[in-house]
């Protein structure tokens, strides 16, 4: 199962790269987006897939079943991270249209004599 | 510790220089100037009789103890004959400028601060023991001498020179400093004294030559020796007590003391005695001929600085050879030594005063062109005498100084020639031959400076004021070093005795114990020697030639410009800086996709390389869990949604597609046993998703449509690179686990330490709650962004443009 989750998040990060080498705006957004799904599927991955109970204490279980909670806990930040940084980017290309009037990255460049 | 504090004392001295400038108007400023030269200069000669008779003074100044750092003041013969020379024409520069700058119009206080500063750069550099403060004063010397040449700083000209100098000079700086620190590595210590009885042992180490070489980088860079003498001539944009002092007297000396002081430790390798000879010599012939193809005074001497720089480094590089011979004591090459430190006295005092006649000239003329002067013998008659002494003395005429030294010159040019050493028996021939044709040259230059300016028909027309001889005051100073350069002529044995022997001990101490025992007698008769019949030569020749200048200087023209030296220089700074530029435009386009593609290929390729290079990479199936057939469901799911994301050309189709990887992101959470993270990726997916919509779909001004997105292949060779590249880090690092899970621990102590059930959230608000307090700061700081972006509108005062 990891191997193809492996495969999965290679894919997932091609993809990223790929739609974050484009021009328009909002595609470097989606980008960014695919970019943390892939950063916390590999997180979830690298801790190991196995375990056959959720990491919630329950009678009868032993340690061994339990899936490993810490890259749980790990995602569970990275997500509300990765949430915020999202919003205030939409929000800040919002302005960036408003301003400009354009989502064409090649379009904005700095001051020349910058 | 008071040695020490000397050094230091023109820099104390120049604090108060602004309040006599300010406060004492009345008083030309370097009237209070001139006695600290001349106070320092009556002190280093007390010290004169100690150091004749063989004896050194060391004191220290521990600056930087635990890195083993000091200031330190090492006086013998080579650094008190330096500190003469630094204080006493000091002494007298400054009395010249007191008469040269005019207080009411020039900026007196900056002028002596700099003059200051720069004769404690001067005094560290020949006093310094340690060679880290020795290169502190050297780089101070540049950078007053910059200061110095930019002092009239709102003419191009000056602040070319000014820049060109401290460019070159620095250069070499640093270059020393490297060899410097070789120098510590070989020998574990900074101190000179030190390092040369470790001499024979340095030079078997790697670093030796690299020493040597960069080392000479330096003086060669601050002698002005070939190629690096470019920047002297353009520093003549300095005021004329400057050019006098720096680029004739002292600083330009600074190369020569370092190339003496370390012949100890350098001369034991042949390299050093090549590159000092040849060097010296080819740049003495250079000086010597450009000299004759200049036109304004001040060029004149600046290029005869240089050949007689070159004079004194080959003199030099002949000394050091005498580390090569047997019996060296009974050879001609101990006479080099001491004829190098002899015409360094001697061409201190005549040029000295030149450049003084110069600015004399310059100051009763108002021009220092040499084809408007002529014929001002009769209105200038103490000018025009001390000018024909050192002239005279610098073409090496009889009864003056420079006849002396250069004498021993060419015998020593002469010997090094019949020396079997190094070859020299194929080339060595070049070394006398090359030192006669620039002898000759020298002989026409210096009488091409006298004759062209005093001598001829008067042309006052061509003049900008009328000229008459100077005041009385600005003549003391040259006339004093004129009297020198003839009292030296008559007492040289005295000079020797005093001054010269200590000195040839420094540089050659292997071949004597004290500075008595150093048999050199100078005579002005040698009887009929080969060196007397060159001379001869020399005069005749020189004296023909200056006799037809017009006729041939004009073929000093058929030289083309485009290869001269300056023009390389030219070429390097517009390299240096248009060229840079250009380059930074090349990759710093202002895209930022090409900043992506830069960051992701070097990435890719670095971590690809790495795992394969160290052969890392493995895969291992044993430790993974069952492939479950809901999960590859869900997996293709996820892959069709991403495919939707990259192909479509509509806003509101690609945001669908991301929700519904999202979802899917959640599924497989669900599938993996992570109920906490399933119910956050299930609601934080759907406020995105709203959140993109709200940003790209209803927003009026832009269209619903993205641009086709065009298939381009670079980006997706870049993009499958760095996919590619975490695959492969992903499986060699699950297939190579070493270390097992912390999660055991928690799992185990999540009740009785945590009290709690779900060790998810346990984690996160007990065992690593400083985690999730600042998580929680990201998305407060998140949440004032936002709203400062969307509320805050600061008015832009000109934007007529603007959509709103």
């Amino acid at each position: 199962m990891e191997i193809l989750m492996s495969l999965l998040i290679g894919f997932l990060f091609a993809a990223a790269v790929y739609l974050m080498l484009s021009k328009s705006l909002i595609r470097v957004v989606l980008g960014t987006a695919v970019l943390s799904h892939a950063a916390h599927l590999l997180l979830l991955t690298m801790g190991g897939l196995g375990g056959t109970k959720p990491p919630v204490v329950a009678d009868g279980v032993t340690v061994y079943d339990y899936a490993d909670p810490l890259p749980q806990a790990l995602i569970l930040t990275a997500i509300v991270i990765a949430f915020a940084v999202t919003a205030f980017l939409l929000v800040v290309s919002y302005r960036a249209y408003q301003e400009l009037g354009t989502d064409d990255m090649s379009l904005m460049k700095g001051n020349e004599d910058e | 510790m008071y040695l020490v504090l000397l050094i230091f004392l023109p820099l104390l001295a120049a604090v108060f220089i602004p309040f006599l400038f300010k406060r004492v108007g009345k008083i030309h400023t370097g009237w209070f100037v001139f006695a600290v030269p001349a106070a320092l200069f009556i002190y280093y000669l007390t010290l004169i009789s100690d150091v004749m008779n063989g004896g050194t003074f060391i004191e220290e100044f521990a600056w930087i103890p635990s890195l083993d750092i000091a200031i330190s003041s090492y006086i013998d013969g080579l650094s008190l004959l330096f500190s003469l020379l630094i204080t006493g024409i000091g002494s007298l520069v400054v009395l010249y400028s007191v008469f040269y700058l005019d207080k009411n119009r020039e900026q007196l206080h900056n002028f002596y601060i700099y003059l200051l500063m720069f004769m404690t750069a001067m005094l560290g550099v020949v006093q310094s023991d340690h060679m880290i403060s020795l290169y502190l004063f050297w780089e101070l010397t540049s950078i007053s001498s910059f200061l110095l040449i930019g002092y009239w700083y709102t003419r191009d000209r000056s602040r070319f020179g000014a820049l060109k100098s401290m460019m070159i000079t620095v250069f070499g700086g640093l270059m020393m400093l490297g060899g410097f620190i070789l120098l510590y590595i070989m020998g574990g210590t900074y101190s000179i004294r030190e390092l040369i009885p470790q001499a024979a042992e340095l030079v078997n180490h790697d670093f030796f030559i690299w020493a040597l070489v960069l080392i000479l980088l330096g003086a060669f860079t601050k002698s002005a020796q070939f190629p690096f003498y470019i920047w002297l001539p353009d520093a003549m944009e300095a005021p004329t007590p400057v050019s006098a002092y720096l680029h004739s007297a002292t600083m330009v000396k600074a190369g020569l003391y370092l190339v003496a002081r370390f012949t100890p430790i350098f001369a034991l390798d042949g390299t050093w005695v090549w590159l000092v000879a040849g060097i010296g010599l080819l740049t003495l012939f250079w000086g010597s001929f450009f000299a004759v193809k200049q036109t304004d005074l001040k060029g004149i001497l600046a290029f005869s600085t240089v050949s007689q720089l070159g004079l004194i480094m080959s003199l030099l590089g002949v000394a050091a050879a005498a580390y090569h011979v047997e019996d060296a004591a009974s050879t001609v090459f101990k006479y080099a030594a001491f004829a190098a430190i002899f015409h360094l006295i001697n061409h201190a005092t005549f040029k000295g005063s030149l450049f003084m006649i110069a600015g004399i000239v310059d100051h009763e003329t108002g021009t220092r062109d040499i084809r408007k002067l002529g014929g001002l013998m009769s209105l200038m008659p103490i000018s025009f005498t001390i000018a024909m002494i050192g002239a005279f003395s610098m073409a090496g005429l009889p009864l003056l100084n420079g006849f002396l030294s250069k004498e021993m010159f060419l015998t020593a040019m002469l010997s090094i020639a019949q020396f079997e050493l190094f070859s020299m028996d194929v080339w060595g021939f070049l070394f006398p031959v090359l030192a006669w044709i620039a002898s000759v040259f020298t002989f026409i230059y210096s009488f091409y400076f006298v004759f062209h300016t005093f001598a001829g028909k008067h042309k006052p027309e061509l003049l900008p004021k009328k000229a008459h001889e100077a005041p009385i005051g600005m003549l003391i100073s040259p006339a004093v070093l004129a009297v020198l350069v003839i009292v030296i002529f008559f007492i040289p044995n005295l000079v020797a005795d005093w001054l010269i022997k200590p000195a040839v001990v420094a540089i050659q101490p292997f071949l004597y114990n004290s500075p008595a025992e150093v048999d050199v007698h100078v005579s002005a008769w040698h009887g009929f020697q080969p060196e007397l019949f060159m001379t001869i030569g020399i005069f005749a020749v020189g004296g023909l030639l200056f006799w037809k200048l017009r006729k041939w200087q004009k073929a000093y023209k058929i030289f083309p410009e485009a290869f001269t030296l300056n023009r390389l220089y030219d070429g390097m700074m517009f390299l240096g800086d248009t060229g840079a530029n250009r380059f930074s435009r090349m990759y710093m386009d202002g895209i930022m996709r090409n900043g992506f593609v830069y960051m992701f290929s070097a990435m890719s390729v670095l971590v690809i390389a790495t795992v394969f290079l160290n052969d890392a990479f493995l895969v291992d199936f044993s430790q993974s869990a069952p492939i479950g057939f809901y999960e590859v469901t869900i997996i293709l799911a996820m892959i069709i949604g991403t495919i939707v994301i990259l192909v479509t050309s509509s806003r509101l189709t690609a945001i669908i597609a991301l929700g519904a990887v999202g979802y899917s992101v959640a599924i497989l959470f669900v599938m993996f046993r992570a109920p906490d993270l399933a119910l956050t990726q299930l609601v934080i997916e759907t406020v995105s998703v709203a959140l993109f919509l709200l940003a790209f779909f209803h927003l009026p001004k832009v269209a619903k449509k993205m641009e086709r997105p065009s298939f381009k292949l670079g980006n997706a060779i870049i993009a499958i690179a760095v996919g590619a590249m975490m695959t492969i880090v992903a499986l060699s690092a699950h297939s190579q686990k070493i270390i097992p899970s912390i999660s055991e621990y928690y799992k185990e102590t999540v009740y009785t330490l945590g009290g709690g059930g779900n060790i998810v959230n346990v984690i996160l608000v007990d065992y690593r709650g400083f985690d999730t307090l600042f998580e929680i700061t990201v998305l407060g700081i998140a949440a004032i962004g936002i709203i400062t972006m969307i509320k805050l509108r600061l008015k832009k005062k000109e934007a007529p443009h603007e959509n709103k």
